[in-house]
């Protein structure tokens, strides 16, 4: 009597199948751009896609403003009480915007091949990466800059100490491009990732949200000591996500 | 043989005994607390599930690890590291519960804005996300990768969101008369109860950690010989098996 035919051959051990076969690391080329060089390279040309397509100023600006717009309706429009919470309102709306701009960023990638020709590039992963970081990191500071005029006009926005305010934009920002530029690596390809880089992005960003609307409270109320502390953490924290990405972009980068 | 058995009749049966032992421990054995009456009673509850959530996120992150080295690269540190996420959300979102359903009697309000509970908050929302991120459909090797770099920055995150949470809470506010420090004086058998709660929610842990490792296990065997079945079977009698994924 024949032995009874299983409906499904059986399965090779996990990790011997013929899907689960990882492949073996490429070699890297000996001749490769370096790391500043592709950086450069990239941020040159996220930068010239905005100035020609201007999605970022004609976008996710107005949409950072329609945010702080917005938040006033939310608490009392005396200007007293905005006052107060004009910092926490700016980092509110600039993370937003920023999850905006991450995404777009990405996206650039993913449309026309962009993403295969840079993987097939002789460009430095980390470079590809900090690349991204800058031109994200430019288009935030002119955003967050024009914010800021609105936050003085309309929130009754006083700056004691313009340069805390300045450097810890500066630390704030290039943690959040940080961010922004390796979710939307690791979200790009994905059909759900203009709901999955929000979830995934926003509570990585605590501490930038904590600390910039912190120091920047201080710079309102000249409160010099608070504020160079949480500079210092806005700064560690930056270092810690920059030097995170390099050093996992390559692996992000290779996948799709 | 031996460690199977183990794993599937000694391992669960254990878990259920020392968890029925600590509820005589903690309901009967112990008295109650001489500020706070029997609703201290939930910190044999309470204290271990947070901790064992922590010790989930780091059994995620290490095997998250292991996978992205490229020597000990291997699909089963990726399932691992998605189980263990996995009972790690469940028992972080059972802290914030029980937590809060302690501190209505006891602070009298369900939730403050103290350091640590901002903190689990945020621990939730970074790992329910690496889960939304594990569900989305795709290549293995991809998703193990991807998945394996958001969690080890979600670990790498917690340290820097308490250290912020704790400052914003200190700077700007003296601590409330909403003391969240247990009474540290804290010794003989509500200690032992409470050490017993860490020993029945480990083993809790392991039982269900195993489970959702043999079940992750088993659905990738699965999608494996579903594809294989594909690869092998001329197109005209291709059974529905092998239809693709629904798209999300």
């Amino acid at each position: 009597m024949a032995a009874p035919t299983r409906p499904f051959p059986a399965p090779p051990p996990l990790g011997e199948g013929p899907g689960l076969h990882l492949p073996a690391r490429r070699r890297r080329p000996a001749r490769r751009v370096s790391l500043l060089r592709s950086a450069a390279l990239v941020a040159g040309k996220d930068l010239r896609i905005e100035a020609r397509s201007r999605v970022t100023t004609s976008q996710v600006l107005p949409f950072a403003g329609i945010v702080l717009l917005l938040a006033a309706f939310a608490i009392d429009p005396s200007r007293a009480a905005l006052a107060g919470v004009a910092p926490g309102m700016f980092w509110t709306a600039v993370l937003l915007a920023a999850v905006l701009a991450a995404g777009r960023s990405a996206a650039l990638e993913v449309a026309g091949g962009t993403g295969d020709g840079l993987r097939l590039s002789w460009l430095d992963p980390g470079g590809v990466f900090l690349g991204k970081v800058a031109a994200i990191f430019a288009q935030l500071l002119v955003l967050e800059a024009a914010l800021l005029a609105g936050l003085i006009a309309v929130y009754d926005f006083h700056v004691a100490h313009p340069l805390l305010l300045l450097a810890s934009a500066v630390a704030a920002t290039a943690g959040i491009s940080a961010v922004g530029v390796l979710y939307g690596a690791v979200a790009a390809a994905l059909r759900t990732r203009e709901t999955l880089l929000p979830l995934l992005a926003l509570p990585v960003l605590t501490p930038e949200a904590l600390g910039g609307t912190q120091a920047w409270t201080a710079a309102q109320q000249a409160d010099l000591g608070d504020g160079l502390r949480w500079l210092q953490l806005l700064t560690l924290f930056g270092c810690v996500l920059l030097s995170a990405g390099v050093a996992a972009y390559g692996a992000l980068l290779e996948e799709e | 043989m031996m460690t199977a058995r183990i794993g599937r009749a000694v391992l669960p049966a254990t878990a259920v005994l020392s968890l029925a032992v600590l509820a005589w421990l903690a309901l009967g054995a112990t008295p109650p607390d001489a500020v706070q009456g029997d609703a201290q009673r939930l910190m044999y509850l309470h204290v271990p599930v947070a901790w064992l959530a922590y010790l989930a996120y780091g059994v995620t992150a290490l095997a998250s690890l292991l996978y992205l080295v490229p020597r000990t690269r291997n699909r089963r540190w990726d399932l691992l590291a998605g189980a263990s996420a996995e009972v790690g959300v469940v028992f972080t979102a059972l802290t914030i519960v029980d937590g809060s359903l302690w501190a209505r009697p006891v602070w009298g309000v369900w939730w403050t804005w103290d350091a640590r509970l901002v903190t689990t908050a945020v621990l939730l929302f970074l790992y329910l996300g690496y889960l939304a991120l594990r569900r989305v459909p795709g290549p293995a090797d991809r998703r193990a990768r991807r998945s394996a770099v958001v969690a080890l920055i979600a670990f790498a995150d917690v340290p820097v969101v308490h250290l912020s949470v704790i400052w914003w809470r200190t700077l700007h506010q003296q601590p409330t008369v909403l003391n969240p420090e247990l009474d540290p004086q804290i010794h003989g058998i509500m200690a032992f109860t409470l050490l017993w709660g860490v020993l029945a929610f480990t083993l809790l842990y392991a039982v269900l950690l195993r489970h959702r490792y043999r079940l992750a296990r088993a659905e990738a065997e699965q999608e494996e010989r579903v594809l294989q079945l594909a690869l092998m079977t001329p197109p005209a009698t291709r059974p529905a098996a092998a239809a693709p994924e629904p798209v999300r």
